[in-house]
């Protein structure tokens, strides 16, 4: 017990960086994973861009990527790494694999909510003289945005747990604190200490996106 | 002048199995609309009815033959030029496709900001739509806080925001209790006469064609099996399909089982008689059987009201001799239409 609260300031920093990695991997395999899930959705049979060799090639690649484990993902992303980053190791290549292992995973749950919106509304769109682009962005991501929201919350809570296998790669955060001073110390008391700052992590990212998508479905 | 031609139109879907026939939705229509008609569209599911009205606005590509709108042939058109076609071509549909993360307002604005109409232009033009369906106090308001006749009247300012010449109406009361229908088809009425609006009108429900249609096409099976001014095809369907269509709205001659329900509680013979404005009287026909000493009772049927003209079919049980009966049955037979049902 003295020992964890020696290493509290070592938490607060973990914590710290947990949060780092997290929003900055939201931020980039979000935003990649918001592109290739409209990628999905808009190349479908029937769908705005209707293609079906784009949709082939989008589908197969998520498909190849996403159950790969992540343990395994970011040792095989190493080398790609250190090309674009020049190392392949510490929080930044931690968030490059971060980043692009979600992408995928995300991309499939932007496609399933985008599936959400009433095939009705995107034909009304289309009968008002909108263009595919235009209808992306003025019907579908509103009408599908409380579900997007409710979807971002659950990758969310997704990253912190790929965020916690950092210290792999020599990252940091809240796992890597925990497997170094908990796990290889024998200090349980430091790893539920971790386990606790997750814990209030998820809730709060559960709160704050229930109560978000709850405001934005209601109007 | 035509606002819509298509010709010999076809439209078939590549199976869902391999190496299966195509699915023809289209098989060859030829439809003339006018400038000014409502033209009503009636047939069951599956008959085409939606998928010939997307071919106009071009939400659906025809496999083969030609469709002109507004001068335009749209069948060559690419996806880009269409979109401007579509700028003319108003639509309301079944479940309404409001966009339910925009205000009352702003779904009313979605067309003319799709146009690149000024802002000071948008919102003056959806006031006066709103205005124009009696929505003016429900600009700010989400679809979700609407009921359907009045999703329906916001689905209708959207639609004709841009002023366009046609109005595309797919279903447009069919999810509608029968107290909204008729406000809304009252709307739509207001949209033909006031507006001067072209209206092609998709339904199954014949009740809505009566009270709102000029021309009806009955659709069966891809093709048009009949056409032509609603009177008449509400008097004398000659198609099947629109003679069921019609018996949902009209009593006609009653069936063999209707035929045996009469039978069982009235006297005598059943005779229907039928009338079309101008060719027959009612009032000849009371005559003719007074004056046999037939009495005579209304048992099934009555008189319909299209546009001012008026028809149906009155179905009596006639009591008296069996000889006076024949002759004045003879003689009515010389000016009316008479069906002997049972004796």
């Amino acid at each position: 017990m003295d020992k964890l609260i020696d290493l509290l300031p070592l938490l607060g920093e973990a914590a710290w960086e947990t949060l780092y990695i997290v929003a900055a991997s939201l931020l980039f395999g979000g935003i990649a994973g918001l592109f290739i899930g409209l990628g999905l959705y808009v190349t479908r049979a029937g769908s705005i861009l209707e293609n079906r060799v784009a949709f082939t090639v989008i589908n197969v690649l998520v498909n190849i990527f996403r159950p790969i484990p992540f343990i395994i993902f970011i040792a095989a992303i190493q080398p790609l790494a250190r090309a674009v980053l020049g190392t392949g190791i510490g929080n930044g290549a931690l968030i490059f694999a971060i980043s692009i292992g979600a992408a995928f995973g995300i991309s499939r749950i932007v496609e399933q909510n985008l599936l959400t919106v009433s095939p009705g509304v995107i034909e009304a769109a289309r009968a008002a003289g909108a263009g595919p682009f235009r209808i992306i962005r003025t019907v579908l991501l509103p009408e599908a945005l409380g579900p997007l929201i409710l979807g971002y919350t659950f990758v969310l809570i997704v990253l912190v747990d790929m965020s916690a296998v950092g210290g792999y790669i020599g990252g940091g955060g809240i796992g890597n604190f925990a497997i170094q001073y908990g796990y290889r110390q024998f200090n349980p008391a430091v790893t539920w200490a971790a386990v606790l700052v997750v814990i209030v992590f998820v809730q709060l990212i559960q709160f704050f996106g229930n109560s978000l998508a709850r405001k934005i479905m209601r109007r | 002048m035509s606002i819509v031609s298509m010709t010999d139109v076809v439209k078939s879907y590549p199976s869902s199995e391999k190496n299966g026939a195509p699915v023809v939705a289209i098989d060859g229509v030829t439809l003339q609309v006018e400038k000014g008609d409502v033209y009503g569209i009636i047939g069951y599911s599956g008959a085409g009815k939606s998928t010939l009205v997307r071919l106009v606005n071009g939400l659906e590509k025809a496999t083969s033959g030609s469709i002109v709108v507004s001068g335009t042939e749209i069948t060559s058109l690419r996806e880009r030029s269409m979109r401007a076609v579509r700028g003319d071509i108003g639509m309301i549909f079944q479940q309404f496709n409001l966009f339910n993360s925009k205000t009352v307002a702003r779904n009313v604005a979605y067309p003319l900001e799709v146009a690149g109409r000024s802002k000071t232009e948008v919102t003056a033009r959806v006031a006066e739509m709103l205005a124009f369906v009696g929505l003016s106090d429900k600009a700010k308001n989400y679809p979700d806080q609407l009921s359907g006749g009045q999703k329906q009247r916001v689905g209708i300012a959207r639609a004709l925001a841009t002023s366009p010449s046609l109005l595309l109406a797919d279903e447009a009361t069919s999810a509608l209790d029968p107290e909204t229908t008729s406000e809304v088809l009252a709307l739509l009425d207001r949209v033909n006469r006031e507006l001067g609006v072209t209206i092609i009108l998709i339904t199954h429900e014949m009740d809505v064609i009566r009270s709102l249609a000029t021309k009806v096409a009955v659709m069966d099976g891809g093709r048009i099996v009949e056409r032509g001014d609603v009177f008449d095809v509400f008097s004398q369907p000659e198609n099947a399909a629109s003679a069921r269509f019609v018996s949902t709205v009209v009593q006609g001659i009653p069936s063999p089982v209707e035929v045996a329900t009469l039978k069982a509680r009235h006297e005598g013979r059943i005779v229907t008689f039928s009338f079309r404005d101008g060719n027959a009287s009612q009032a000849q026909v009371f005559l003719d059987l007074a004056e046999a000493g037939i009495r005579f009772e209304l048992v099934y049927g009555g008189i319909n009201d299209i546009r001012g003209r008026a028809f149906g079919h009155l179905t009596l049980a006639l009591t008296g001799e069996d000889a006076a009966l024949d002759a004045a049955l003879a003689r009515i037979a010389t000016h009316s239409e008479v069906t002997e049902v049972s004796r």
